[in-house]
């Protein structure tokens, strides 16, 4: 065994599984349901099973409540915890564009200084988020973290359910 | 179980390192480290008997075939029927007109809901499944119910995964047309008595399909003594291809069914008017079939035959016995499967580590294990869990392998729980 290697492999499972993602996938914030909802979608990862349900209370264009349900691994659980608490307070335009900025992070398209650039107004949620990008390193995990942000647009956009699988 | 113990369970004519040459792919590394493959029951690898096969029938001996009146085809054509001839001894088939080449399990699952189904099942018929079928036993099943109104009714799970013998006997009754059951469990390993099971439907006066996916590479299978009607498997789990399939069915339950596909192959006469079927097995062959696929499950199982059934069984024995009894020294490690006598298949959670990132983290040490609802979604429903972690042993797997995935579960824990 190549020590290189190995040390490159502990690397990349420590990056995924920082301390903050664990923290979050254990203790998430925000697991419930949300009252008075005005808006509940489903997140599903037929590959996986992983399931979440994303609610929302948006008056204005504002999001005055956001919180999840749902059974998943560490990723995608810490994922919709890390949201759950970037967004509440703020525009549904704020939410999408971070939702973009998640996913340029998650798949490696966007470093963190872009993502910033594209929601100005959401810096520290984007160095906290910042720890899901782990999972470029990682390509069958990519979907665990942006699960709940597609179920989150599905929701602001009414349309129910989200997948995994388009 | 000791290392002496497992040699003693071991029949002396089998020897597993010489098996592990067999299988090029066993001899690479991943992530640096020594590949550990832990997930046979999912797909199995192949021996080199079977990849030479493939490549020798079309750097050699191809040609489509049952067409051409050349040389090629003749050769095309008597290699795939010699496959089919194969397992037709390999399951002790009464003839190879019983034995229908498919895409896979899943297809010949679907042909016999499709075609069956549709001659034989009507509003109100009751089908028999138990709530650890594979979703390929059960999802047919669901469209066949949409399309015709019939009943589906679930035989349920005991907590260590068997099926009990009276819970059968309690669901099917009067209106039951067809049992379909797994042979073998792929999420829990449990072995169902299809002996039987099969008797029970009779008395009925139902039909039986077994799923014998895990079946036909953990059982010995004779579909005479299993007093089934239908039997189906894949190549890719028994060290075959991916792609070919088989189905079995009795010859005068196949000749009673309708064709599930129309095209080239499966016709007698085609007029503008009116066509007539091939005979048996052809009427469910048609198109273009899996040709070479069918030859490389010829080759997988000329090379399962070529080893002792009993040693091969008593390897897989030893195995699972060691993994049982090591996986549980994992802090917080539950086994989800422990039914007397089952397979070498092992699901299991670990307290606060989710079987995903189990398998991430093992992947990075080089043990390959599945994780997931295991295409068995209402049986995780039954279990309570969202998902398992599961390893899978195959004809090559090693004890050794157990310590190397105990030691990479351990690290797991650490680091994820």
């Amino acid at each position: 065994m190549n020590a290189l290697a190995q040390e490159k492999d502990n690397d990349d499972l420590r990056s995924l599984y920082q301390e903050i993602i664990l923290d979050h996938g254990k203790s998430p914030r925000n697991m419930r349901v949300v009252e008075h909802a005005t808006c509940t979608a489903k997140g599903n990862n037929p590959m996986c099973g992983d399931k979440v349900t994303v609610s929302a209370r948006v008056k204005n264009g504002v999001i005055e409540d956001l919180a999840f349900e749902g059974k998943g691994c560490a990723i995608s659980i810490a994922s919709a915890s890390m949201m759950s608490q970037a967004l509440k307070g703020r525009t549904t335009d704020a939410a999408r564009r971070l939702m973009a900025a998640v996913q340029g992070l998650c798949t490696g398209k966007a470093d963190v200084a872009q993502a910033k650039a594209a929601v100005p107004e959401l810096t520290e949620a984007v160095d906290e988020l910042a720890a899901l990008s782990g999972v470029r390193q990682f390509p069958t995990r990519v979907k665990c973290a942006t699960l709940p942000w597609q179920a989150l647009v599905s929701c602001l956009d009414g349309a129910g359910t989200a997948t995994t699988e388009k | 179980m000791t290392t002496a113990a497992i040699r003693k369970a071991t029949l002396p004519n089998f020897d597993v390192n010489r098996i592990r040459d067999d299988f090029p792919i066993l001899s690479r590394k991943v992530h640096g480290k020594p590949l550990v493959y832990l997930d046979s029951a999912a797909s199995a690898q192949k021996p080199r008997q079977v990849i030479e096969a493939i490549t020798r029938a079309y750097s050699e001996d191809y040609a489509n075939v049952h067409r051409g009146a050349y040389y090629l085809s003749e050769k095309s054509t008597s290699d795939y029927e010699a496959a089919r001839e194969k397992v037709r001894a390999f399951i002790n088939a009464a003839s190879t007109a019983e034995i229908v080449f498919t895409k896979g399990a899943t297809e010949a699952i679907n042909l016999v809901a499709s075609s069956f189904g549709r001659a034989f099942i009507k509003a109100g018929d009751e089908i028999v499944l138990t709530t650890l079928e594979h979703h390929s036993n059960l999802v047919p099943w669901d469209l066949l119910r949409s399309a015709t109104g019939c009943v589906l009714r679930h035989v349920p799970i005991q907590t260590d995964g068997s099926v009990r013998l009276e819970d059968f006997a309690a669901v099917i009754g009067p209106k039951t047309k067809l049992v379909a059951v797994a042979h073998i469990s792929n999420v829990l390993g449990t072995i169902l008595p299809i002996r039987q099971v099969a008797d029970l439907a009779h008395a009925a006066g139902a039909k039986m399909l077994v799923d014998g996916c895990q079946g036909i590479v953990h059982a010995a299978v004779d579909v005479q003594a299993l007093g089934c009607d239908f039997y189906v498997f894949s190549g890719h789990k028994l060290y075959g291809p991916t792609g070919i399939g088989v189905l079995w069915g009795r010859e005068n339950l196949l000749d009673a069914m309708p064709p599930y596909q129309g095209g080239g192959d499966m016709i007698e006469t085609v007029g503008l008017d009116a066509c007539t079927w091939a005979g048996l097995p052809a009427k469910f062959e048609a198109g273009t079939p899996p040709i070479v696929e069918a030859i490389g499950l010829g080759a997988a199982i000329d090379y399962v035959a070529s080893h002792d059934p009993d040693a091969v069984r008593a390897h897989e024995h030893a195995l699972i016995t060691y993994a049982m009894e090591r996986l549980p020294e994992v802090p917080g490690l539950r086994l989800i499967g422990t039914a007397p006598g089952k397979a070498s298949v092992q699901s299991f959670v670990i307290d606060g580590a989710h079987p995903h990132d189990i398998a991430t983290v093992l992947d990075r040490s080089g043990v390959c294990v599945r994780a997931g609802h295991h295409c068995a979604q209402p049986l995780m429903e039954a279990l309570g869990v969202s998902a398992t972690a599961r390893a899978s042993f195959g004809i090559y797997s090693l004890q050794s392998e157990i310590d190397v995935l105990v030691a990479a579960l351990k690290k797991a824990r650490e680091m994820l729980a």
